[in-house]
């Protein structure tokens, strides 16, 4: 099952290659990482997004707790949350196609942040989800170019964490 | 008043009480060398080969309460270092590794003798630091010491470049450590130490599973009331013997791969098990599924919450330090009025005892011709009265020592269970000589792993350590052909180890003393006259049965039951 795993953890040179090699290390999937200071500059938030079964999910959880860095875990998706995405995506646009394209951004309520005369570029935030559905839409003949951030998440209404 | 680096270094190491420092000099450590000459607080012990410090201060902090310190230079001192490391790492050793890094400046510019040490070392540390700073020596140090005794313990690397070294600032040692992100547990949830106790006195099979932990948060003690006040049998992994005196009526000896027949049985039909500081490891319990065919509750304490249901399923995990936990186990089950059901005792004991008369007990067939690995090693326990400290490198003759040597005693057994790393045994050595001076001190090993330290009788001259070597030498890396015996075919593919050194020689050119064992009779006799020589190193070359196999076993990705006895003898 897919997990969000979002945590606190110092800020210092080499904290994040302590998470990335403990997945590759200990055999975790690792679909997206994203990761950048807070308001407390001497802390990061990093958003780890995985997948596994219940047993597999619990050793990640703590094994990232034990690491000397991490301050603060919470597994996203074990209650009320919200995900967020940012991707922008290139992709040719000529002729008749055009059009369509512009509708299509709409619709998911992306906005053109660059345009020439043979392509647009798109720039959509929402859920994994509906940023995959885009590019589905979208077909991988029209497409360029694709840049995604990686989930951020968040819990919702006073879930929070915080040091 | 403005100290270097380094001088900040041995301040900090004087102010830790640290005793001995296990290193060996190079380019980037010059300062700190330079500033070990000006004092003598703390001493240094000066190995041949930088795996044999990090090996000398593992033996060094497991035989005793301390941390053990290694000091190693830059590039290859640290490469060479690594196994060290990361055999301390999974055997949990409280350890400080200072390595000498090249100057900032210079990082990154594959400078001479640079290699990223904390990359390096990421996986098999604790946690490690480079400092940048001058300034962050003191704390950084301090965080070091603590956080490799603490919780958990294990390795913790601190790398210094060279010109951090010698950078000027104000010492001031930090009288406390705060690390906001590390909270090590401490006491376990009184809630379910009580439940524990509820499913302990309802048990019907119940067993009881010690580990390394036990010995490591020094809970010898309590372990032995606990399994005298229940009355259940109990097992010791390899890293928890000594945990519980063998000689213990409830002893049912060591589990797992080479454990006794009743030991592995009753670990695979108990109902209610207790692991102690354990970590169902695949040389422990084998095969994971077999394993779990049988149902039973299990209780798992340990400190270490990612040990936990890690391979098998837990029922009521306890997170808490061995010895506080077991201290309120204990303080429960006395304060309360039911004991364990004596029928049931009764009926489990008889049949514990029935699996101890299939599997015949640890058994060899003994020879007045040549000598059997076995007998030596009963003969080194009667000879030291079971009360030396022993360490051993890895194979066959590890296993036999795990078996045959009995021990009383926490911290006498010191060998590399995780890891598995040959040439543990000889540098371990020394560093429980250095921290236990005058006491009685053997490695036990083989041809094979000896020579993967062997340098290292050069250090013992230098120190006088009086250390006992059993080599039990049989002409093969007996493990590995015993493995090619049983599941290759007989295929002794590169086991056979040809062109050996004439190890009395060898032990004589390094001025020791060397003794060569050919027949059974003589075996007494020349442990006797060996540990008789108080003050001298001396190198016994046992020439054993070369078809001598390690029984019982569980062959790997096997279950507990499926366990091969000895042949019949």
């Amino acid at each position: 099952m897919r997990h969000i795993i979002s945590l606190l953890m110092e800020n210092e040179a080499g904290a994040l290659s302590r998470v990335a090699g403990l997945f590759s290390a200990r055999g975790y999937n690792i679909e997206s990482l994203s990761v950048a200071p807070t308001e407390d500059p001497t802390l990061s938030r990093m958003t780890i997004v995985t997948s596994g079964s219940d047993a597999v999910i619990e050793q990640i959880n703590k094994q990232l707790n034990k690491l000397v860095d991490v301050a603060a875990l919470i597994d996203l998706s074990e209650g009320g949350h919200l995900e967020r995405e940012l991707m922008l995506v290139k992709v040719r646009a000529e002729g008749g196609a055009r059009e369509g394209l512009k509708r299509m951004a709409d619709t998911f309520r992306g906005r053109i942040i660059d345009e020439t005369d043979h392509t647009y570029t798109i720039e959509l935030t929402g859920s994994c989800a509906e940023l995959d559905s885009l590019l589905e839409k979208i077909g991988r003949d029209l497409i360029l170019e694709t840049v995604r951030t990686g989930a951020s998440g968040i819990g919702c209404g006073d879930r929070i964490l915080k040091l | 008043m403005e100290l270097t680096g380094a001088e900040i270094l041995i301040r900090c190491l004087q102010e830790e009480q640290v005793e001995y420092v296990f290193g060996y000099p190079g380019g980037a450590v010059l300062f700190i060398y330079d500033e070990l000459f000006k004092q003598d607080k703390v001493k240094h012990v000066l190995v041949r080969h930088e795996q044999a410090a990090v090996h000398a201060a593992d033996g060094y902090a497991r035989s005793s309460d301390k941390v053990g310190v290694a000091l190693v230079t830059s590039g290859p001192g640290l490469t060479n270092a690594v196994t060290g490391i990361a055999t301390a790492y999974m055997d949990s050793t409280p350890m400080v590794v200072i390595s000498g890094q090249v100057p900032t400046g210079a990082i990154g510019e594959d400078a001479f003798q640079e290699v990223d040490a904390v990359g390096i070392t990421r996986p098999c540390v604790k946690h490690n630091y480079l400092v940048k700073d001058v300034k962050d020596i003191a704390s950084t140090i301090k965080k070091a010491f603590y956080l490799a005794k603490s919780g958990r313990p294990g390795p913790v690397l601190v790398d210094i470049p060279k010109d951090v070294s010698n950078h000027r600032t104000a010492f001031e040692y930090p009288a406390s450590v705060n690390i906001r992100s590390y909270h090590p547990a401490g006491k376990g949830d009184s809630g379910q130490i009580r439940h524990a106790a509820q499913m302990l006195l309802e048990a019907k099979r119940p067993m009881i599973y010690a580990g390394g932990g036990v010995v490591l948060s020094d809970a010898s003690a309590q372990l032995t009331d606990l399994v005298r006040l229940l009355g259940f049998p109990c097992t010791n992994t390899l890293m928890g013997l000594g945990g519980l005196p063998a000689s213990d009526k409830h002893f049912v000896g060591m589990l797992g791969m080479h454990g006794t027949y009743e030991a592995n049985m009753a670990m695979q039909h108990c109902d209610v098990l207790l692991a102690v500081g354990a970590r169902f490891d695949d040389r422990v319990i084998g095969n994971v599924e077999h394993f779990a065919e049988v149902p039973r509750k299990i209780i798992h304490i340990d400190i270490d919450p990612s040990s936990i249901a890690k391979r098998v399923k837990v029922d009521l995990p306890i997170v808490g330090d061995v010895n506080l936990v077991l201290d309120e186990l204990l303080g429960v089950l006395r304060s309360g009025r039911q004991v364990p059901g004596a029928a049931d005792m009764a009926a489990w004991w008889k049949q514990v005892n029935e699996w101890r008369a299939v599997g015949g007990g640890l058994r060899y067939k003994n020879s007045s011709e040549i000598i059997k690995p076995q007998f030596v090693i009963e003969k080194l326990h009667e000879i030291t009265g079971g009360d030396a400290f022993i360490t051993t490198d890895v194979g066959q003759h590890q296993m036999w020592t795990a078996q045959y040597y009995k021990f009383e005693k926490p911290r006498r057994w010191i060998t590399s269970g995780g890891l598995g790393t040959m040439g543990f045994g000889l540098p371990a050595a020394m560093g429980v000589q250095m921290v236990n001076p005058g006491a009685t001190v053997a490695c036990v090993t083989g041809e094979g792993s000896i020579q993967m330290n062997i340098q290292e009788l050069s250090t013992c001259k230098q120190f006088r350590l009086p250390i006992k070597i059993i080599a039990l030498n049989n002409g093969y890396l007996g493990m590995v052909r015993q493995w090619q015996e049983f599941f290759h075919g007989n295929r002794y593919s590169e086991t056979y180890m040809n062109a050996l050194p004439d190890f009395v020689k060898l032990a004589e050119a390094y001025g020791h003393v060397g003794m060569r064992v050919e027949k059974p009779a003589d075996v007494e006799p020349a442990l006797k006259e060996a540990f008789a020589r108080k003050h001298d190193l001396v190198f016994m070359d046992f020439r054993t049965d070369p078809t001598e196999n390690v029984y019982p076993m569980v062959p790997g990705g096997r279950g507990l039951s499926e366990i091969i006895l000895a042949e019949e003898l």
